[in-house]
């Protein structure tokens, strides 16, 4: 697992490490010491691979989108992560941390969720696996994601709804990271590339996978190496990790990260940390986040609950800094406009946080010729009810073409 | 440092006392602080209160958030322990975490600490290989302790390790908790306390989390050279009579 940018201590450049508080430090130690071997080994990755495969579905598609390539003038195509069994990218991590978690003979998973798509990859995963399953989700976030709360429960999963602070992922987290120190016996399987070294590179590494067909499917369509631009979204960042990771040393890529600008970052109502944010520590890692001049750690706001988060992970603080990726951000309003465009364009509904990475088409311009994919993170199926409140206002009798 | 290195080595049965800076009200920080000197305490820890308290449980998390919610801030607090600096005599440490510490930029952060008279920093979250790197030439400059947490779960080779990069005392978790109230020390808990004495530490140790009245602080005192009461303590306050509320729970305790 040659990971790259990041060294042995966890640091991507300036961001990353283990920043927590001694309880939990046997936990971090045991993964730390066992992640490279585990994952090295030949029947990890077979199991992975194969379930991966016949599971999950993989290769995804890599889908060409005739209209949105003629609108935005360049050759556009989607990377369908949204057809992966349970509807979005978490799952290939899931499935990952769980076989990790077998092999360090935990029986109990742990996890936090957001808009509940890592929830629901986690409660699936441990239904497959036979392992027990508790899922720490905001109060708030339980309201807006309701059929994510009923699949969990479904999968008979432990489903605790989280009431301090903003009651949404970063106050999920926070209680997944106290429980853990009270339950060292249990295996806390992280949603996204943040958190204390090993979480970012192990995450990052089990996403891969979505960069890693992209290589082989523009070959085979394009006849190229690689694309012109990758554009993701990014709340913690675990799908844009995966869509970049096989690009990071290739310079020819233009990678584009999506954060969400909620209200507008002109207001306090923003998730967008690379506009608001400065370094510190969230979540036990170095990162960039949105705090106030105390270092306390500011509430974000977006219409996405999976974006909806204080800071990004620290491989794309270090993106960030160096500017290897372009951080770009996208409204509410612009987000719905592009669930709109691709649902009535090419039939495909996304979910809020992918409407965010294609609403940045309309922000870059391209030349004809160029290969632009956008990575699909997941679909609209559990934003339905943000979406039927917004279908007068959007949908546009003359349509988006 | 002076103050607090003569408690640990002329004193037996430590009582020290933690609670959160502008908890239950924004004045009442300067209050409990002088009422807790007049009252057997022997070492005061404040709580900067903070938005993300990982490993705190329910009680310091409240209160924490009550503390932000009436305004309380590093600037103010700092203000309020310097005004009471000339008759406050027992040694104060400030607990917090390391974001708040790297944030208000650490070295201007030491320099206030030692300015409004503060002994001791705790920082729950700061990693024991990047103080050493980073940090341990700055709090020896602006002559403040830096003390470590051990847990059942430390190795003996990390406790040997922290006990010998901490400064004045070794803390001593009683449980792999986040902190809170508990009735009593269970077998496990007594277990782990022989094994920190087995290893004849170079350094004294407080034992906290878990500690909540006259029993579990006595059975502290009989292995360590104190214990120190938080969430019990906060419990304890009452708004309208700050001062009556510290005096009953230290006489329950001592």
């Amino acid at each position: 697992m040659n990971s790259p940018l990041i060294d042995e201590k966890g640091f991507y450049g300036d961001f990353g490490g283990a920043f927590v508080p001694e309880m939990l430090w046997p936990n971090i130690e045991e993964l730390q010491e066992c992640y490279q071997r585990i994952i090295a080994e030949k029947d990890f990755q077979a199991d992975f691979k194969i379930l991966l495969r016949d599971y999950v579905g993989r290769p995804t598609p890599l889908f060409f989108c005739e209209k949105l390539s003629r609108k935005y003038n360049a050759r556009i195509y989607l990377k369908r992560e949204d057809l992966n069994h349970t509807g979005a990218h978490k799952i290939n991590n899931t499935i990952g941390q769980a076989l990790m978690a077998k092999r360090l003979g935990k029986r109990k998973i742990i996890a936090e969720t957001g808009a509940g798509q890592h929830g629901v990859a986690t409660a699936t995963v441990c239904a497959l696996l036979d392992l027990e399953c508790t899922v720490f989700m905001g109060a708030f976030d339980m309201q807006r994601q309701k059929p994510n709360v009923a699949r969990m429960k479904m999968l008979n999963a432990k489903v605790i709804p989280v009431i301090s602070g903003n009651k949404t992922l970063k106050d999920a987290v926070n209680e997944t990271l106290r429980y853990w120190i009270n339950h060292p016996e249990t295996y806390y399987l992280i949603g996204s590339v943040v958190g204390p070294h090993p979480y970012p590179k192990m995450v990052a590494y089990f996403q891969s996978v979505i960069s890693e067909e992209i290589r082989k499917q523009v070959f085979k369509k394009e006849g190229r190496t690689a694309p012109d631009y990758i554009i993701a979204c990014v709340g913690g960042g675990s799908n844009a990790a995966g869509a970049f990771y096989h690009f990071l040393k290739d310079l020819s890529v233009q990678l584009i990260a999506v954060e969400a600008a909620g209200l507008g970052t002109h207001t306090d109502q923003t998730a967008a940390t690379t506009v608001k944010g400065s370094k510190g520590v969230l979540h036990g890692s170095m990162t960039l986040v949105m705090q106030d001049k105390d270092g306390q750690i500011i509430e974000p706001y977006s219409i996405s609950a999976g974006l909806d988060y204080p800071g990004i992970g620290p491989m794309h603080a270090h993106l960030f800094q160096n500017r290897r990726a372009q951080f770009l951000n996208v409204t509410d309003k612009e987000a719905l406009q592009a669930t709109y465009e691709l649902t009535q364009l090419e039939g495909i509904i996304p979910a809020l946080e992918s409407a965010h990475a294609l609403a940045a088409l309309a922000k870059l311009s391209f030349k004809k010729e160029e290969v632009v994919v956008v990575n699909l993170s997941g679909r609209g199926d559990k934003d339905m009810e943000s979406y039927i409140k917004t279908i007068d206002q959007f949908s546009k009798d003359e349509g988006y073409r | 440092m002076k103050a607090i290195d003569k408690l640990f080595k002329e004193k037996k049965d430590i009582l020290s006392i933690y609670f959160t800076a502008g908890y239950p009200t924004l004045e009442s920080t300067q209050e409990i602080i002088k009422t807790l000197e007049k009252n057997r305490t022997d070492l005061i820890e404040v709580g900067l209160p903070y938005s993300d308290p990982i490993a705190d449980g329910p009680v310091i998390q409240k209160s924490s958030q009550k503390a932000l919610e009436n305004s309380m801030c590093i600037s103010l607090l700092f203000s309020q322990l310097k005004a009471i600096k000339k008759e406050i005599h027992v040694p104060l440490i400030l607990m917090g975490y390391y974001n708040q510490f790297l944030r208000f930029g650490e070295e201007a952060f030491l320099k206030k600490c030692k300015e409004v008279g503060l002994s001791g920093i705790i920082l729950a979250d700061l990693p024991a290989e990047i103080y050493q790197d980073k940090y341990r030439g700055l709090f020896e400059k602006y002559e403040l302790a830096f003390i470590f947490l051990v847990t059942p779960k430390s190795s003996d080779a990390r406790i040997l390790k922290l006990s010998k990069l901490s400064k004045v005392f070794l803390y001593v978790i009683s449980s792999t908790a986040t902190t809170g109230v508990k009735d009593r020390f269970e077998k496990e808990q007594l277990d782990f306390f022989k094994r920190i004495q087995k290893l004849n530490l170079k350094i004294p140790t407080l034992i906290g989390f878990g500690i909540s009245n006259r029993d579990s602080f006595s059975m502290a005192c009989q292995y360590a050279q104190g214990g120190i009461i938080g969430s019990a303590f906060i419990n304890a306050l009452n708004e309208k009579d700050i001062k009556g509320s510290v005096q009953n729970f230290i006489e329950s305790i001592v």
